[in-house]
């Protein structure tokens, strides 16, 4: 910032406003100011005049009225005389579903087929790099409508199932139906359950958590934990006396264990899908949409995830795997001590902002009618309220607060790699 | 002193490599069978590979071409003892709807007018894209080009877009007097207001009075009758064309010292990379009338291509500040120090370096944005795929899978693929460092 002091006998003139270089970036910005003001000023009226002549001046009251349609792929309990509030949360949670799937099937493809890439394997290399074209190249929609199109097309209906000589026959030992109607698999069932916890009350976001569920996941994560005290002690012994204790059976135990002692506890069995008259009944049923979106977003964004990993691991200087092989490491120590320590700081924050596109590119949910929070909030109650402002602002927001809160955690993640650098 | 050499004194003459190591033997060895592991994959991969083309090919060599219907397709494969899901492609539906999936429902008899587009398209890139073998004359009619191509396509009167190109020579001309008159700065303020005026309120009422005068123009053709790779190709290349120049206004913005700018700047850059574009589209679909004065109503096709040039030119925006963050300081200082303005030095010192750098990038967005075309099928434009929609859903082709969306497929690549390679090939002939 220059300084604002006059020479003697300067006196301000109107013109010093465009040449002095000490008030020009100051005229600028007022003009900007004045200049994006007026355009949102303009925006703003002529948007609440044309609300007012359509009779619809902005208001949220319309999420308390019953939705009245049907929610067919949904984590919680709805029904269509629930609220479209509600609706919209029922959208909101199957959103988190496909994007949480699709970024662990995302990341394990990507990671596979990045590596792959990278093979010495004149054939193997060569197949990942058509498979990383192909995809990046073809838009994500065709994509998802192609997958949609082939499972509906080429899966057998339920009623191939029937009769004493069935045309179809369910796969995995009997314990999986793939019918074009969607995917029957075992659902987990516990026969001492503990049963749910019901979290806000009357109110429409209320809705239910399994505790036996709560359980598993508490005793899973104690378990990792105490694994990790132990590979952590481990480590010490091995910096102090130079010999490593083994430990394996250890940490294997201290997982299982207590996992295999809760599952009992609870009486867990598995619910296996049954043909019962025209369809499949028991067990969980995951809709043609779901998978459809599922696969389609998997194999897209693992092209992209692919190329991240492929570039870090080739960041990395060739130096430091040539220092690592003097040292005496073994080629899987280079990969697992010296390269990918180094590569996952690079890999990492590109991998975050892909996770970040999969959960934007599954608001395409609404081409194959999975209903995500852009298929209810800004699809059928769109529709049905004709309040086109309110749930397009909402859908943005809640979208908006997921893109900050995914690059919140990025940044996070780069301070903290930033510290361990130097 | 007995000479005791122990050291060869002839040298022995050059041999062969091993048989195992040079030639094809040696390739493969190298390449596809060095360890037990990838041997392994070799094979699978072998194995993979024919089994797909057993089933590709002669799914492909199907003698359907004529058939008018799956039904009928399903009849020919019988005949020929072909049954099942992948005994053979139903090509009747490609040579049925192909001009539909390329046009939509354009006037059939005159698709001249799109084809000459994309054609002198063409012409008006080649002196951007392959300056060295093209004349240089040719640069003017790539200027004249962006007028020229909304009028081939949607037709209507000539005197609208010669009216538009009269806005920049009048905003010119005041900018000139003005400036002779006053100083710079007050006279491209005058121009650039000029010009507005007369787009916003004049073009329309002066061009239909010329029209009134001497009529000239071609027929008018409807947006809704816009469909196909024609509507895909039209949307992407007006939102590429106008979203780089766009893109890198706000990246000099973000990075501005002009801290209201910048406010507005990262504002809107994290507002629209934060939303999909299907949001985005939803507002141009049903949103952006209302945002207009009241009785406004505009093209749909115009407010879809105004949403998808604003989404990308976020998405630019962070590619070019990535291109200016890769430069070293020393570039700033040496324009400085040579004692350019601020514009001379982004445009002869920075923008030519932060650019090249952000080549890759640059291309990556575009090609994201022709992919990105795609999704106006949900807001119910006819695209490729909202026709497939339409073209699955025709009793005729009802069942029809691998074909259609295989065409869609096979075009958007062609188009993505050969984008991505030649911005390799603009990023080899641009290297100027010493690798």
């Amino acid at each position: 910032m220059p300084e604002l002091r006059f020479r003697e006998g300067e006196t301000f003139r109107l013109s010093m406003l465009i040449y002095d270089t000490r008030y020009r970036s100051m005229t600028f910005q007022v003009l900007a100011l004045i200049g994006f003001l007026i355009l949102v000023g303009w925006l703003v009226s002529n948007t609440a005049q044309n609300l007012k002549d359509l009779g619809k001046e902005p208001s949220f009251g319309f999420l308390l009225d019953p939705a009245g349609y049907d929610i067919n792929q949904r984590l919680i309990d709805y029904n269509s005389q629930n609220v479209h509030l509600r609706a919209a949360f029922v959208g909101l949670l199957n959103t988190m579903l496909i994007a949480v799937m699709g970024c662990a099937l995302a990341t394990v493809l990507g990671v596979l087929i990045g590596v792959l890439r990278l093979s010495k394997n004149w054939l193997v290399s060569r197949i990942m790099t058509v498979y990383v074209e192909m995809f990046r190249n073809i838009p994500v929609l065709l994509w998802i409508v192609l997958v949609m199109a082939i499972l509906i097309e080429t899966l057998p209906a339920p009623r191939a199932f029937r009769g004493e000589n069935p045309e179809a026959t369910m796969k995995l030992f009997d314990t999986v139906a793939f019918t074009n109607r969607g995917v029957y698999v075992p659902e987990p069932l516990f026969s001492r359950s503990l049963g749910d916890v019901h979290l806000f009350g009357q109110s429409a976001l209320n809705f239910s958590v399994s505790v036996d569920l709560v359980l598993i996941a508490a005793v899973l994560i104690a378990g990792l934990y105490v694994s990790g005290r132990i590979r952590h002690r481990a480590d010490k012994i091995q910096e102090v006396t130079g010999n490593r204790p083994a430990t394996w059976y250890l940490r294997l135990g201290v997982v299982a264990v207590p996992l295999l002692v809760v599952l009992v506890a609870l009486g867990f069995h598995l619910g296996y899908p049954e043909l019962k008259g025209f369809n499949f009944k028991g067990g969980t049923h995951m809709r043609n949409s779901l998978i459809a979106l599922w696969l389609a977003l998997s194999l897209y964004t693992a092209a992209f995830i692919a190329e991240n990993v492929r570039a870090g691991i080739m960041a990395i200087s060739h130096g430091q795997t040539e220092a690592a092989a003097s040292l005496g490491l073994r080629p899987n120590r280079i990969m697992g001590l010296v390269v990918l320590p180094q590569a996952l700081r690079v890999i990492i924050p590109p991998l975050i902002s892909q996770y970040l596109n999969l959960t934007k590119n599954s608001s395409l949910a609404i081409a194959v009618g999975y209903m995500d929070i852009t298929g209810t909030l800004m699809g059928i109650t769109l529709n049905q309220t004709g309040r086109e402002l309110e749930t397009v602002l909402m859908g943005m927001l809640i979208y908006l607060s997921i893109s900050l809160a995914i690059s919140l955690v990025m940044n996070v993640y780069n301070e903290r790699i930033k510290l361990v650098e130097r | 002193m007995a000479d005791f050499s122990y050291v060869r004194t002839e040298i022995i003459p050059e041999r062969e490599p091993p048989a195992s190591t040079v030639g094809l033997v040696g390739w493969l060895r190298n390449n596809l069978f060095q360890n037990l592991f990838n041997t392994v994959l070799t094979i699978i991969s072998l194995v993979v590979i024919v089994a797909l083309f057993l089933i590709i090919v002669p799914w492909i060599i199907s003698p359907t071409w004529s058939a008018a219907s799956l039904a009928e397709c399903r009849e020919i494969l019988h005949a020929l003892g072909r049954e099942g899901h992948y005994s053979g492609a139903c090509w009747g539906v490609i040579r049925d709807r192909w001009i539909q999936l390329l046009f939509g429902f354009y006037p059939s008899d005159i698709y001249w007018r799109p084809i000459l587009a994309f054609i002198l398209l063409v012409v008006a890139l080649a002196p951007v894209l392959y300056s060295e073998y093209v004349p240089r004359k040719l640069i003017w009619f790539s200027a004249v080009y962006p007028f020229l191509m909304p009028w081939l396509l949607w037709g209507g009167s000539l005197w609208v877009p010669l009216m538009i190109i009269a806005g920049i020579a009048l905003g010119v001309a005041a900018h000139m007097m003005a400036a002779s008159r006053s100083n710079n700065m007050f006279g491209f303020a005058v121009g650039v207001l000029v010009a507005v005026i007369w787009w916003l309120f004049l073009v329309a009422p002066v061009s239909e009075a010329l029209q009134n005068i001497a009529a000239m123009g071609i027929r008018g053709v409807e947006s809704r009758d816009f469909g196909g790779f024609m509507l895909s190709i039209t949307i992407g290349v007006v939102a590429i064309a106008i979203s780089l120049p766009l893109g890198i206004v706000l990246a000099l913005g973000r990075q501005s010292d002009l801290l209201i700018v910048k406010a507005i700047c990262i504002g809107f850059i994290e507002f629209i990379r934060g939303v999909p574009l299907i949001t985005l589209l939803f507002v141009a679909s049903t949103l952006l009338n209302i945002f207009m004065p009241p009785g406004t109503n505009f093209d749909i096709i115009l407010r879809v291509i105004i949403m998808a040039t604003l989404f990308s030119s976020a998405y630019m925006a962070e590619v070019i500040r990535g291109g200016l963050a890769a430069l070293s300081k020393g570039q700033y200082e040496g324009a400085d120090s040579l004692g350019l303005d601020y514009w001379q030095a982004q445009r002869l010192i920075i923008m030519p370096q932060a650019l090249k750098i952000s080549i890759p990038g640059i291309v990556g967005t575009f090609i994201g944005l022709f992919k990105d075309t795609t999704l106006v099928s949900i807001i119910g434009l006819l695209d490729p795929l909202g026709l497939s929609n339409a073209i699955r859903a025709d009793s005729a082709w009802n069942g029809i899978v691998w074909e259609l969306y295989g065409f869609i497929a096979v075009l958007f690549f062609i188009f993505c693929f050969g984008m991505s390679r030649y911005s390799m090939y603009l990023e080899r002939k641009l290297q100027t460092g010493h690798r």
